[in-house]
């Protein structure tokens, strides 16, 4: 590692439980700046609470967590809205304000910034919208009025509007045909190319991590067990991330569901 | 069955002895299982269920209920004061309180009015078949009115509003809270109690009195329609001793209530909404919690209100 700038999100030993349910047990983790980082791992391996960690919405128990060397969790209320002004979300089910057109969707953080006239709202949201593929005129629909894989593109038009510093993508292709998650995987790297945003993706989608991932990590447990470049996830190595990527019933991950 | 996240107290004495009552209650392992620590341990199961045990798990009970009716006290009251701390701190968001004063306040005029009318015109229809016994029927247009104005005006605009705009805002922030939308608020750099609570909970505190107003007068014209058109009573007679009977007290003391109560009204449903979890059940139990729960606090607290008031 000849990189000597400091990483873009620090992560150092985060711990957070529910109740007697240890969620995040102990994570430590570097992402570069610029760098695009997918974590895998099963359903309730605590991959969706690391990241509301990281935006501030649930407080961990102990650990640190650390946006260019600044530590989020004892900064002043308003420093820590700054930091999280630098973050773009997308959420699993777009998570789009249904009680408001997909215009003032998209230019919702700007609004609220004061970072836009309102008169001007109409035609930037437009301009955003084109850039995920849409016509300027969806912008007058609500999002209840749109197709799942429409609602997807609205929610990365909202979360890149402002453009920020850090991209978060939690599940981008879930629930989304193989074809319409191609392309939402390619509109989101041509987004963090043209921001040069650095990228945390959640996701349990393969052949989505491989597109969208520089670097890899597998969560288990509320651990990190294993990291690499997201070009070997299909040949780790790793036993358990092994059996995880080709979906084998057998393997040192059990069948723990049926508890 | 063995739960890796529950930590193992095991009980000290051997398999092979028995407790007595009074050992059990000592040994560690029970009294983990009676704070509900641990799932039941081997000395608890050996342990034939003594009389005590009901004597026990009753006041556990009601221990714990007591506990989580303070918690839930405690966190209404933060969450009241932190809506009303974002009410007077900027940015406002004047175009959501705009939308929720019309549905909480104009929309609601029709259910308010109806209501106002039909309860006039059976306090009018109630108290003549008493007071015609005393023939005091003069009465009657300064009882509608006392009435009116003190105690049905806020209390039934109350219970409407509740009904109609409780739910509502508690389905709707709940419907937003299950979805992600609350939380995509606070990363579109807008703080969801001030942009979703505090609207609402001025919107209520303001429209209620508005609409109380407009109840207490058509109240008053529900009862005069029924005396006038029904029992034969003289129009001017009977709007000049309504006149009379009319006193600023009565209908300041009752738009004081309906204040309180849209402001109660819009925390419930705000509350119970920010608070929900587990989809479209969760969302409906809040619905529901809202409206019960703020239909009672608007009864105690209108007996509270009368008695500080009118009670010498």
């Amino acid at each position: 590692m000849t990189d000597t700038r400091p990483p873009k999100i620090r992560i150092r030993d985060l711990h957070k439980s529910f109740g007697a349910k240890k969620v995040l047990d102990g994570i430590t983790l570097d992402v570069p700046q610029g760098t695009s980082f997918v974590i895998i791992g099963g359903s309730g391996s605590g991959k969706s609470v690391l990241l509301r960690c990281i935006l501030g919405l649930i407080v961990p128990d102990s650990g640190s967590i650390e946006i260019d060397g600044e530590n989020i969790l004892t900064a002043s209320t308003k420093r820590r809205e700054a930091l999280r002004s630098e973050i773009g979300m997308l959420f699993q089910n777009g998570a789009l304000f249904d009680s408001l057109p997909v215009w003032e969707n998209v230019t919702f953080g700007l609004l609220a910034r004061k970072r836009l006239k309102r008169s001007d709202a109409r035609t930037h949201a437009g301009t955003i919208l084109a850039q995920v593929g849409l016509d300027p005129s969806v912008g007058e629909l609500y999002p209840s009025e749109l197709s799942g894989g429409m609602q997807k593109r609205v929610g990365l038009a909202r979360a890149i509007a402002a453009t920020p510093d850090i991209l978060f993508f939690d599940e981008p292709t879930t629930g989304l045909d193989p074809i319409m998650g191609a392309v939402i995987d390619g509109l989101i790297v041509d987004c963090v190319k043209k921001l040069g945003s650095t990228a945390i993706a959640i996701t349990h989608d393969m052949a989505s991590a491989q597109r969208i991932g520089d670097e890899a990590a597998m969560l288990y447990k509320g651990r990190l067990i294993w990291q690499g470049p997201a070009t070997s996830l299909m040949n780790s190595g790793n036993p358990m991330v092994d059996q995880f990527t080709h979906g084998r019933r057998e393997g040192p991950i059990g069948m723990e569901l049926r508890k | 069955m063995a739960n890796t996240n529950t930590a193992v107290i095991l009980c000290p004495k051997p398999q092979s002895t028995h407790h007595t009552p009074t050992q059990a209650l000592t040994c560690p392992a029970y009294q983990a299982t009676a704070v509900g620590l641990i799932d039941l341990p081997h000395c608890y199961q050996e342990r034939q269920p003594q009389r005590m045990d009901i004597v026990l798990n009753l006041v556990a009970r009601l221990g714990r209920a007591t506990l989580a009716l303070i918690r839930a006290a405690g966190s209404l009251a933060l969450f009241a004061l932190e809506g009303l701390s974002h009410i007077v701190r900027p940015p406002f968001y004047g175009r959501v309180f705009f939308g929720a004063f019309m549905e909480t306040g104009f929309f609601s005029l029709p259910v308010v009015a109806l209501t106002a009318l039909f309860s006039g015109g059976v306090i009018a229809l109630q108290s003549y078949t008493g007071f015609a016994q005393y023939h005091v029927q003069n009465a009657i247009a300064g009882i509608v009115v006392l009435a009116v104005t003190r105690e049905l005006g806020p209390v039934l605009a109350g219970l409407m509003v509740a009904g109609r705009v409780g739910a509502a805002m508690a389905a709707q922030i709940g419907t937003m809270r299950v979805t992600d939308q609350v939380d995509a608020l606070t990363t579109l750099s807008t703080n969801p109690m001030k942009y979703l609570v505090a609207p609402r909970l001025l919107a209520g505190l303001i429209a209620l009195p508005l609409l109380v107003l407009i109840a207490d007068v058509l109240g008053v014209a529900g009862g005069f329609t029924v005396c006038v058109m029904k029992l034969g009573f003289s129009p001017h007679a009977y709007i000049v001793s309504t006149l009379n009977s009319l006193k600023a007290i009565d209908v300041t003391v009752g738009l004081v209530k309906a204040a309180l109560f849209g402001f109660l009204i819009a925390l419930m449903g705000c509350y119970y909404g920010y608070n929900s979890k587990g989809g479209a059940e969760g969302v409906g139990s809040a619905t529901t919690a809202a409206v019960v729960v703020a239909s009672i606090l608007l009864l105690a607290f209108d007996y509270l209100l009368t008695d500080l008031f009118f009670s010498q």
